[in-house]
């Protein structure tokens, strides 16, 4: 076919340079990256629903797993993670404001306003490893039952939680670290606990004043405290000791909320780190005045997007982490 | 997005003389809800807690429209959705809306019908 056909509209419609919904094209393709990854964190967050709902008179108390504050000691529910939420919040607000400053073409302010969110953000990644760390570390130990229910104890007179090195006895036994070569070839303890579970047992019948505290919520959404006689009966079911939560035990309560929180606070967490690493880049971009000389400053506005997103995601986490 | 914003909050409310100004006073409110999830989450008030609606606690419920009234903040004044076009605004809010409330009935039903095998199966899962 030799003839061309012009239909009149090559360059206004199909020459590009088009901009849809009166939107550029990167800012498009930045909210298309948004959407699908917005509905990628609602699939874990259902998941997470999915799994508390299956296990709901079991699922441990946020209020009780995050109660530290860094270089303070005591219990402070709360309180961290919502200074954490603040400056995420915070370093939104100055996101904003390099967006805003870069319309009225302001080099300096956006400098400022972008190195301020960098830092916000710094904050907000060294909070959450912080978190991460006293979470791994655990608290006041538990031990773990046959059909891998948590108990922990709780002291009669005071109703505190009770510590193991609170009760435990040090026997004249030795720890030996189970190892791989030593019995069946897939297990080995990860951990030495600092108690063995001989130690604890004998060391909550010779202490009268310590009861056993199990999973299941009663009416009042606390969790069960056992009287003396039923914790004596109920601490012959232990089997393990367990301190602090990995992937697999977890001292606060069922496992599946240690391994969500890591999943889910991590998978943000490293959206924080990258959007941390990107800000980085632009924010040289500005230093240098690549878009000074280009006369806009869209790609701060689409960075400032994705900032944005990650602020976003944090308080749906924080609403159904800690809390729901 | 052009230059121009719209400056109003609360439906009209709440009228700013500039876009930064906005930008505080919605920092302001969102400082202001933070910090009402955060005192109830701690006090944790008594009707709150005993109380229920459509089998969920009343305190949760409230967690849940504070959240989403934080996320329509943020949607709308630090990602600018308010400046921009209606229906690009549609397409990015009721695509994800629809289908996470989707993903949330099927899974949370599923989740229930689980723990009712669990509860009143005649296997018990606590030895």
């Amino acid at each position: 076919m030799d003839a061309t056909v012009s239909t009149g509209t090559e360059d206004s419609v199909w020459g590009g340079g088009n901009r849809p919904l009166g939107a550029s094209y990167g800012k498009m393709m930045m909210w298309f990256f948004i959407m699908s990854d917005a509905l990628t964190f609602s699939g874990f967050l259902v998941a997470y629903g999915f799994s508390r709902f299956k296990f709901i008179e079991l699922w441990p108390i946020a209020d009780e797993v995050f109660t530290h504050v860094p270089f303070f000691h005591g219990n402070y529910p709360m309180y961290y993670v919502a200074f954490m939420t603040f400056i995420l919040i915070m370093s939104s607000v100055t996101m904003v404001l390099a967006v805003d400053a870069g319309h009225k073409m302001k080099q300096k302010s956006v400098i400022l306003y972008m190195f301020l969110t960098i830092i916000g953000g710094a904050i907000f990644v060294g909070s959450q490893a912080w978190e991460w760390a006293t979470f791994i570390k655990g608290d006041y130990g538990a031990v773990e039952t046959n059909s891998g229910r948590i108990l922990q104890f709780v002291n009669a007179e005071t109703g505190e939680r009770a510590a193991l090195s609170d009760f435990a006895e040090t026997l004249p036994e030795e720890r030996i670290k189970h190892q791989a070569n030593e019995g069946i070839w897939f297990e080995n303890e990860g951990y030495k606990t600092s108690y063995s579970l001989n130690e604890v047992v004998e060391g909550f019948k010779a202490t009268p004043n310590i009861l056993i505290r199990t999973e299941q919520l009663n009416e009042e959404g606390e969790k069960t405290l056992l009287d003396r006689k039923e914790s004596l009966a109920k601490i012959l079911e232990a089997n393990q000791v367990v301190e602090g939560a990995n992937l697999v035990h977890n001292e606060y309560g069922h496992r599946l909320f240690a391994d969500f929180f890591f999943f889910i606070t991590g998978f943000h967490g490293f959206h924080v780190f990258s959007g941390v690493v990107i800000n980085i880049i632009i924010f040289f971009n500005v230093i240098l005045g690549t878009y000074q000389r280009r006369g806009h400053y869209e790609m701060v506005e689409k960075v400032g997007l994705y900032w944005h997103f990650v602020d976003l995601v944090w308080v749906f986490v924080f609403t159904f982490f800690y809390l729901v | 997005m052009a230059h121009e914003h719209k400056l109003e909050i609360f439906r009209g409310l709440l009228k700013f003389k500039s876009n930064t100004q906005k930008i505080w006073g919605v920092l302001i409110f969102l400082t202001i809800v933070t910090t009402i999830e955060v005192a109830l989450g701690i006090v944790k008030p008594r009707f709150l807690t005993h109380g229920y609606f459509l089998g969920m606690k009343l305190l949760n419920w409230i967690f849940i429209i504070l959240t989403l009234v934080k996320a329509y903040y943020i949607a709308w004044d630090f990602m600018h959705l308010r400046d921009e076009k209606t229906p690009l605004r549609r397409v990015i809010v009721w695509t994800p809306v629809f289908l996470i409330c989707y993903l949330i009935f099927i899974l949370l039903f599923e989740a229930d019908y689980i723990y009712n095998v669990y509860t009143e199966g005649f296997i018990t899962w606590d030895f």
